[in-house]
């Protein structure tokens, strides 16, 4: 119970600080801040790669839904890092 | 590595994910946020994968590669279709959210020697959140990024049915019962179908709420999409038991939550409203009386543009589809050597997502403190001599402010209508997206050019730049 009450409030908190730096976020910037935080959300991965850490043999039906879970949040993550990248290149002031 | 480094590994990758956010408030330093970003992601890869028991290295390795090759060339995609490509990324991260909760389901029902001690009520919970907001991610998502590249066999307007929104909120609500029932009994003879069933009502209700939406309510629902999948990501971590998953998942969330409602206040929309996906309903406008626009050439516009002192630029959609922004950019250099103040008036929903121009303008190498927020431009529009309006449409309409009538009434415009003169770049008087008739077109001192945006701004630029070898 102690350990659920944890997550929930690690949960709370990141998500009220997520709030606050976003909204200091300017609009100018709300594209790139999008593909930014698309590209965080590919940290699903992570959950493809935990299914290959158990101790129990597993079945091949469970390795090849997380081999799929694996590519496409791979794919969400590096494609949303480069192409924030590009766009914030092109930002530039009066020279 | 034990479990001790890997909990530290994860805070690190926390910490640097609050950086990156803090370090996007601006273009100074937003780009140190994608490289902080891009860090602790490693980290937090390279912690898990270092971690006892995983072994199966090549079911890791093999589907990386593909995805990360055609994830890199998939980012280099013209501008204008930033969209459709950050849409189809919210679908593949749903579908790895879905896929995960659906395999580790079917791992403690079937896989390990005490099911019943492992599917607890909360876990349960946590897996059937997972699910049904991963599934109705993927395939909303991906309706969303069809509209977006508007392929034919997609409706690009709404499409709506009478009753539709008890079918959407009923297959969503059987999802929800179903999975109150299997958190209830996880391992009753009946619950893996009905987890299958959860899957099928998630994945039919992600594309029937995204169907009746469309053209200028896209930001809106792009945003949507983004913070339903940082909260799949969330579940995903309360089932796992991962706290970076919740927090990377939180941060997600929270942009994605705070991004549509910036979006729904920039079109005064009700937050409910769009959650239950009753918008973009086509509005039929009333037949009023005839009423003539006049029209200008490009020659005479450049002439009256060129004696201006102030002079604001309303980009909307349909610059992006014209791909005029290098264009654009062309005039802005011929109005600002001969010194000239032009600045550009940003409304939030311009475009098909939130901050869609700024990106555009900044391809064409438009230094960003010339773009100005709604808000700001608008004190300076009855100072400006002239307003050109390229592709924008109910951003402008003066009926959002007068008409009480106005399926727009209420939403928050840029004052086209208070300069002194306006032209309107337009391919035809067909009503907008909306469909609602745009009383600025008659005003006494607008003035209609039409064409493809991409051909009349180059034309201005033209004229202009032939003016100024005569003086």
């Amino acid at each position: 119970m102690v350990d659920i009450l944890v997550l929930v409030g690690v949960f709370l908190v990141t998500f009220l600080v997520g709030v606050v730096l976003i909204l200091k976020v300017p609009p100018r910037l709300h594209t790139p801040l999008m593909s930014m935080t698309n590209a965080v959300s590919g940290i699903t991965v992570l959950g493809g790669l935990l299914l290959f850490s158990g101790e129990v043999e597993t079945s091949w039906c469970i390795q090849a839904l997380g081999a799929i879970a694996i590519a496409a949040g791979a794919f969400n993550m590096l494609g949303g890092f480069a192409v924030t990248d590009r766009m914030l290149k092109l930002f530039k002031t009066r020279d | 590595m034990n479990n001790y480094i890997i909990e530290i590994a994860y805070l690190f990758a926390t910490a640097m994910f609050i950086f990156s956010l803090h370090w996007m408030n601006d273009p100074k330093t937003s780009r140190r946020g994608v490289v902080a970003g891009a860090i602790a992601m490693f980290v937090a890869i390279v912690a898990t994968w270092s971690a006892p028991g995983v072994t199966q290295h090549w079911w890791i390795i093999l589907p990386i590669i593909p995805a990360a090759v055609l994830g890199y060339w998939l980012a280099q995609v013209p501008l204008t279709a930033v969209p459709q490509r950050t849409a189809l990324s919210h679908a593949f991260g749903g579908l790895a959210a879905g896929l995960v909760g659906t395999a580790k389901y079917f791992y403690w029902r079937y896989c390990v020697a005490d099911p019943a001690m492992e599917l607890t009520t909360f876990r349960m919970c946590a897996i059937v959140a997972e699910i049904i907001l991963g599934y109705l991610t993927f395939t909303g998502s991906l309706v969303a990024a069809g509209k977006l590249q508007e392929f034919k066999w997609l409706p690009q307007r709404p499409w709506v049915y009478r009753g539709q929104i008890y079918v959407n909120l009923g297959a969503f609500a059987l999802a929800v019962l179903l999975g109150f029932l299997i958190v209830l009994v996880p391992d009753g003879s009946w619950s893996s179908a009905a987890f299958v069933l959860i899957i099928i009502l998630s994945l039919n209700f992600g594309w029937m709420l995204v169907m009746p939406i469309g053209g200028a309510d896209m930001p809106t629902v792009i945003s949507m999409l983004n913070a339903y999948a940082g909260l799949s990501a969330v579940a995903m971590g309360f089932v796992l038991n991962n706290k970076l998953l919740i927090t990377a998942g939180a941060l997600d969330g929270s942009s994605g939550l705070i991004l549509s409602i910036i979006m729904c206040k920039a079109m005064n929309r009700s937050f409910l409203n769009v959650l239950f996906g009753a918008f973009g309903q086509v509005q039929t406008s009333a037949a009023g009386e005839k009423k003539t626009a006049k029209s200008e050439t490009p020659e005479g516009a450049a002439q009256i543009l060129e004696q201006a002192s102030l002079v604001v630029i309303v980009p909307g959609y349909g610059m992006a589809v014209a791909q005029a922004q290098h264009r654009v950019r062309e005039l802005f250099d011929q109005l600002t050597r001969r010194g000239i103040d032009v600045r550009f008036a940003i409304h939030p929903v311009a475009g098909r997502m939130p901050g869609h121009m700024n990106v555009l303008l900044a391809e064409a190498e438009i230094p960003y403190d010339r773009l100005i927020e709604m808000d700001d431009i608008n004190h300076d529009l009855p100072q400006a001599d002239v307003v050109l309006v390229i592709g924008a449409n109910d951003v402008v309409n003066p009926a959002a402010r007068s008409d009480k009538n106005s399926p727009i009434y209420g939403m928050p415009i840029i004052d086209a209508d208070k300069a002194h003169m306006c032209f309107c770049i337009k391919r035809s008087m067909n009503p907008g997206f909306a469909g609602i008739e745009n009383e600025l077109y008659y005003a006494d001192r607008t003035f209609m050019l039409f064409g493809d945006a991409k051909q009349v701004v180059g034309e201005l630029g033209k004229q202009l730049a032939g003016n100024s070898g005569i003086h």
